[in-house]
């Protein structure tokens, strides 16, 4: 017990250590200037041309990459006001992060209702999985952003496109892995929910399901996993509202600090959401 | 027009009857051919022989959980075709729902028997079963947190829960030791006196026959002989000769004791033919 505290923590001190590290380099590395252009004997005409050219000779440029501190403070600012919501181009970040979440939560949420129970009849049925097979292996390894313009011009609608690319990489692990976690199921459990003669329906619910919930749930970290991954360059496609419209509206505005806070945001919404599955996966796992 | 498949009624009258019973994988080579015995009502039946003679082959047939090549088994007069609530059947590797609590395996067991039962009734028959196989102590436990001694008699006590007509059990204590499995063998046979229970049991254990049985069936391998293939077989019924009321620790007093265990063993030895 204790030798396992004291090895917590020391691995957050070696993390701080290394969290240290890093923006000492990233501070460093920002703040070097740039070798600027060999001033040599310039007319005046050519120094006004080449000011004109953005090429002052005269003036210390820096590398342009923002500090530490000026992304901790742009973070401070969009941090203290994250609700705010003026016009299309301007949205607080949480407004932007709530579209993508809806979009994930929406298209992860179809994906459930299609993978789960296809995977249980995949699972149950030999005929169904044969059959099924070439097509899963055959879509499964699509890029889902491949889909984009079939679903633009198919649904129309920009928003609805999102959320259906997010339905369609989210889909196959979870199918996967229903359909493996469904097929071994132990034999044992089933053979007593025949001697007792169980009804299909309550077979389903009371002994596969539950067998096999570790093996499902796996499968949705999996597809949770990959729809965050697939959201921010979806939605740097289609544009017009969340994260990863915000990314690339700052890239437009050349404003590395905006893009950098939300790379970090991104990845501590990543990272909270795959803990939460993590959870959810803890609380159906079993000992045998 | 072919008549309605009627249900075939046994032609003789024992509770259960095995007529015949044969499994083949290669059809020239069936595993056993020709079994036939019967079960009286309250008999407790021990089967005896070496891997591979198609013991559980045979249970899982009387269980409804596998199809014999030929032959019939009949119950209580009906022919057995299916997984039945009139059967209970002990696992090997006690085969409880790991994410289910004691209680909460047993319910499920009375509540596929009874669906209509109110909670009340369901839970004090639980608690009923669970209190016959001693456990009471570990009720709200999950089986991961019970030795193996305890999660077999978990298994006895489902298989009991929903009041069978005969109980198969597939050598219950094959993984146990050999402390646990005296005093387990003990409680399943002061409970299966009380009840009345036929019992068909699975074991590889001479001694556990021979406390538990009332008549011993003894069983051969098939095997390659100078004449052919010879399938494997129920070789030799042995009726227990000693008295009912018998205990595991007086056992090796008993007259008549040691002959029959030396018969048994002789025929394992000798005559099943091992694999």
């Amino acid at each position: 017990m204790s030798t396992s505290r004291n090895l917590n923590l020391r691995a957050a001190l070696v993390s701080l250590l290394l969290l240290a590290v890093l923006v000492g380099v990233w501070q460093l590395a920002a703040s070097s200037p740039a070798i600027g252009g060999a001033a040599g004997n310039v007319s005046a005409e050519e120094l006004e041309y080449l000011k004109m050219m953005g090429k002052d000779p005269g003036a210390t440029k820096s590398t342009g990459f923002p500090s530490p501190w000026a992304v901790a403070q742009v973070s401070w600012s969009h941090l203290a006001d994250p609700f705010y919501d003026r016009g299309p181009n301007d949205k607080g970040i949480a407004v932007q992060l709530a579209y993508s979440l809806g979009r994930v939560g929406l298209g992860f949420a179809l994906a459930c209702l299609v993978a789960i129970p296809l995977g249980f009849g995949i699972g149950m049925s030999p005929l169904l999985r044969k059959s099924f097979d070439p097509f899963v292996q055959l879509l499964k390894p699509i890029s889902p952003l491949a889909w984009m313009p079939l679903a633009l011009y198919t649904l129309k609608d920009s928003d609805v496109s999102g959320i259906f690319v997010i339905f369609i990489c989210s889909v196959w692990p979870m199918l996967v892995n229903t359909a493996f976690g469904v097929a071994s199921v132990k034999r044992d459990w089933l053979n007593v929910a025949s001697t007792l003669e169980v009804s299909p329906l309550r077979k389903a619910f009371l002994v596969i399901l539950p067998a096999a919930a570790p093996t499902i749930l796996t499968g949705m970290r999996i597809s949770m996993g990959i729809a965050w991954l697939v959201i921010v360059a979806a939605e740097m496609l289609v544009g017009g509202t969340g994260i990863g419209y915000f990314v690339w509206n700052e890239w437009n505005n050349l404003s590395l600090t905006n893009v950098i806070f939300a790379i970090l945001v991104i990845g501590v919404v990543g990272m909270l959401l795959d803990l939460a599955f993590g959870q959810l996966q803890k609380a159906v796992t079993y000992v045998e | 027009m072919a008549a309605a498949p009627q249900q075939k009624v046994s032609p003789v009258d024992g509770f259960l009857e095995i007529e015949k019973l044969s499994k083949a994988y290669q059809a020239a080579k069936p595993v056993f051919a020709d079994v036939s015995f019967t079960l009286e009502r309250g008999e407790f039946v021990c089967i005896i022989g070496h891997s591979g003679c198609g013991k559980t082959t045979i249970l899982n047939v009387l269980a409804g959980l596998d199809i014999a090549t030929s032959g019939n088994v009949f119950m209580d007069g009906r022919e057995v075709a299916g997984p039945s609530l009139e059967r209970g059947v002990v696992f090997q590797s006690h085969a409880l729902m790991p994410w289910l609590t004691v209680r909460q395996n047993i319910a499920f067991a009375v509540k596929s028997r009874w669906p209509d039962r109110p909670k009340v009734e369901v839970q004090a028959l639980v608690e009923k079963f669970v209190a016959m196989v001693g456990l009471s102590h570990a009720i709200d436990k999950k089986p991961s947190q019970l030795s193996g001694g305890m999660k077999q008699r978990v298994g006895i006590a489902r298989a009991f829960s929903i009041s069978p007509k005969m109980l198969l059990l597939d050598e219950p204590f094959g993984a146990l030791d050999a402390l646990t499995r005296g005093t387990i063998q003990d409680e399943l046979m002061s409970i299966v006196r009380q009840t009345q229970q036929t019992v068909f049991m699975i074991t590889h254990d001479v001694d556990e026959a021979i406390l538990l049985a009332d008549r011993i069936l003894l069983m051969s391998n098939g095997s390659e002989t100078a004449t052919g293939y010879v399938p494997g077989g129920i070789a030799e019924v042995v009726v227990n000769p000693l008295p009912r009321e018998r205990t595991r620790a007086g056992l090796h007093h008993l007259d008549g004791y040691y002959e029959l265990r030396n018969h048994i063993v002789d025929f394992l030895v000798t005559r099943a033919v091992a694999h």
